[in-house]
């Protein structure tokens, strides 16, 4: 059975285009055939995420619009065979993404797939609510800072409203996924802790992302957290959190960001 | 994963940089909303269509920008029965 799962913030620049690329090629690597969709019209970068904007060939809306079948839209990730991406178009208006249309290309990339993550755009708007329209799953992510929890909040809101499954009076299953986290700062006071915006949010935990410049490093090469370097911390925090959402139980933890040299070294070498 | 641990040694902005070089220079140069392999793309299917009924699912194209060239690969069945009559 094909899930979708929706990557969502309402705030811009928390960390979900990153965080749909780990969580994809984390599935993707379980051996589960995985797509990940950019809903961002206009402002694409999941192609850039992935490494993959030089072979954009067609989009989801040459898909809806019929210039294209989606066979020949998705793009085979190089590194992992399981692992496919379906492109936003860079030129068109929001607007040429239309309920009916994504509605179509779910119901044949649920034939074709295990997972289909939908990278969300900002704000409250259409692209939005459509990225969560069909969404089994939701993962929010949220930086500890109060407007970035504040526009969490409301997406949880619509996530109870606006999704096929609410309609249905079904409920979607949310995660909290924590990124750009600074342990030092948190307990030194000068940022919100993890039970901080769990209490807040009261949406159950499914992982810590350190802030780590890895995030960058991986971003400047084009591959996702989890392929660029799958024992960095924030690589560790996205591959836990995978297993989270396939439903294994794994003890939480905050992987650190820094590691001696030594452990390093172990750590690679028992890899 | 070692290929990219190799890479991860180096410093990854260069890298960053020219991946950016090849991507905008092909985006401001695309006008009227595709660029020159786009509609390249588009006119070679065109004409293709107009000899032979092509079916959607047996078309594969390919692109690849590159720095100095681009490559564009369309790969299409054609059944002897699909020649459109004259
Ligand atoms: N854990 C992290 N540590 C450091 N930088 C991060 C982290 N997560 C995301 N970033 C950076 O934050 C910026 C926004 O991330 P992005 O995934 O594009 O957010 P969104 O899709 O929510 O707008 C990018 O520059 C990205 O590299
Ligand atoms: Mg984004």
């Amino acid at each position: 059975m094909a899930k979708v799962i929706v990557v969502t913030s309402g705030k811009g620049g928390v960390g979900k285009t990153t965080s749909t690329a780990a969580l994809g090629a984390a599935l993707a690597q379980r051996n589960e055939k995985t797509v990940v969709v950019d809903f961002d019209v206009g402002l694409r970068n999941l192609d850039l995420v992935m490494g993959a904007e030089r072979r954009v060939v067609y989009d989801i809306v040459n898909v809806i619009q019929g210039d294209a079948k989606l066979p020949q839209a998705l793009i085979r990730d190089k590194r992992l065979d399981t692992l496919f991406l379906l492109p936003a178009s860079q030129t068109r208006d929001k607007d040429s993404l239309t309920p009916e249309g994504v509605e179509k290309v779910m119901t044949e990339l649920k034939k074709h797939f295990d997972w289909i993550i939908c990278d969300s755009p900002a704000g409250i708007e259409r692209g939005a609510t459509l990225a969560m329209r069909h969404a089994d799953i939701a993962v929010i992510v949220t930086n500890p800072e109060v407007s970035s929890v504040r526009d969490s909040d409301r997406i949880i809101g619509l996530l109870d409203a606006k999704t096929e499954r609410a309609e249905r009076g079904e409920r979607v299953e949310k995660h909290l996924l924590l990124t750009r986290y600074d342990q030092a700062r948190a307990e030194r006071g000068d940022m919100l802790k993890v039970d901080d915006v769990l209490e807040i949010l009261s949406i159950p935990l499914v992982g810590i992302v350190p802030e780590s410049t890895d995030v960058l490093k991986a971003s400047n090469l084009g591959a996702p957290v989890t392929l660029a370097d799958n024992r960095s911390a924030p690589a560790l925090a996205y591959l836990d959190a995978a297993r989270r959402i396939a439903g294994e139980t794994v003890p939480m933890t905050i992987p650190g960001e820094r590691r001696g040299l030594l452990g390093k070294l172990f750590g690679r070498r028992a890899a | 994963m070692s290929i990219f641990r190799f890479f991860s040694k180096q410093t990854s902005a260069p890298t960053a940089r020219e991946r950016l070089q090849v991507l905008l220079a092909h985006e401001r140069a695309s006008v009227g909303h595709s660029d020159l392999v786009a509609k390249l793309r588009e006119e070679i299917l065109a004409v293709i269509a107009k000899h032979v009924q092509v079916d959607g699912d047996k078309v594969t194209v390919k692109m690849d920008r590159g720095e100095t060239v681009s490559t564009l690969e369309v790969d299409i069945e054609i059944p002897l029965n699909a020649v459109r009559a004259a």
